[in-house]
């Protein structure tokens, strides 16, 4: 059931992608744009995304364990360590070049767009990479 | 600073459904949504692999979905640079990886239970993603 599940919330995330322009780069670097003509609409995206998930987290977080798994796997880490702010910034300056970040930038291989696909498969490259160091 | 291209209605309701998406999969499987950690995990561990699988299936199937049952084209532009594309992409997939989350791990996931850790994280991005673009355009 779990994997129904999977399958379920991506694409229910996909649609909130698309939904929202999100999958479009253009409307990302955008928002980066503060400095010149600024398009707001990723925050409202974050605020709506909070509005729901934020009091529902904390109505339920005390709930012993979920619906179809054996117990709740969430990060409990709190220190504000070198690799955090270091990751930031790599993450920062790469979102800020191409447009994309992981969830838009996978929901839009549906596109079949040459650049998104070359993008993704750096991205892994960068995970891999991460993940030997 | 000008405010163009601003869609506050369409954003707004594709974040409330970004954000039941993060619920279901919190209250159902027990995980925190952050979708560089499931793509790459779903690359580098054997934990939850098909769940992962399915998810990144999932999210390329959304808006296939979206488009069969809106008959909408979805139109999106990206840059053909193949230098901004690859170092892009590989900056992204290190510095998520190294931080520990992206703009839904940190940003939605994070933010909404009040990780102190998070909302650094995302300020940090965020104010370098702007600065970032600001360079872009003035190079």
């Amino acid at each position: 059931m779990s994997k129904l599940v999977s399958l379920f919330c991506g694409i229910i995330f996909g649609i909130g992608l698309v939904i929202s322009q999100m999958i479009n780069p253009a409307k990302v670097l955008g928002f980066l744009n503060l400095f010149g003509e600024w398009d707001p609409s990723l925050a409202f995206v974050m605020i709506g995304a909070l509005i729901v998930s934020s009091p529902l987290f904390h109505l339920f977080k005390n709930k012993e364990k979920p619906i179809f798994s054996s117990s709740f796997s969430i990060s409990n880490k709190k220190e504000i360590d070198k690799k955090l702010i270091i990751g930031s910034i790599l993450f920062g300056a790469g979102w800020g070049l191409a447009g994309l970040c992981p969830g838009p930038a996978i929901s839009s291989i549906a596109l079949l767009n040459t650049s998104s696909i070359i993008f993704v498969i750096a991205m892994f490259f960068g995970f891999y990479i991460a993940k030997l160091s | 600073m000008n405010i163009i291209n601003f869609t506050p209605i369409s954003a707004l309701t594709g974040g409330l459904i970004i954000g039941f998406s993060v619920f279901l999969f919190f209250i159902l499987n027990g995980r925190m949504t952050g979708i560089s950690g499931i793509a790459s995990n779903f690359l580098i561990s054997k934990n939850n692999r098909i769940d992962n699988l399915l998810f990144l299936v999932g999210l390329i199937f959304g808006p296939l979905i979206y488009s069969y049952f809106t008959s909408q084209k979805i139109e999106i532009s990206i840059t053909n640079s193949l230098f901004l594309l690859i170092g892009g992409g590989l900056l992204v997939g290190l510095g998520t990886k190294i931080s520990g989350g992206c703009t839904s791990g940190h940003g939605i996931s994070g933010i909404g239970r009040f990780s102190l850790r998070s909302m650094i994280a995302t300020i940090t991005f965020m104010i370098v993603g702007v600065l970032t673009v600001l360079m872009k355009n003035i190079l």
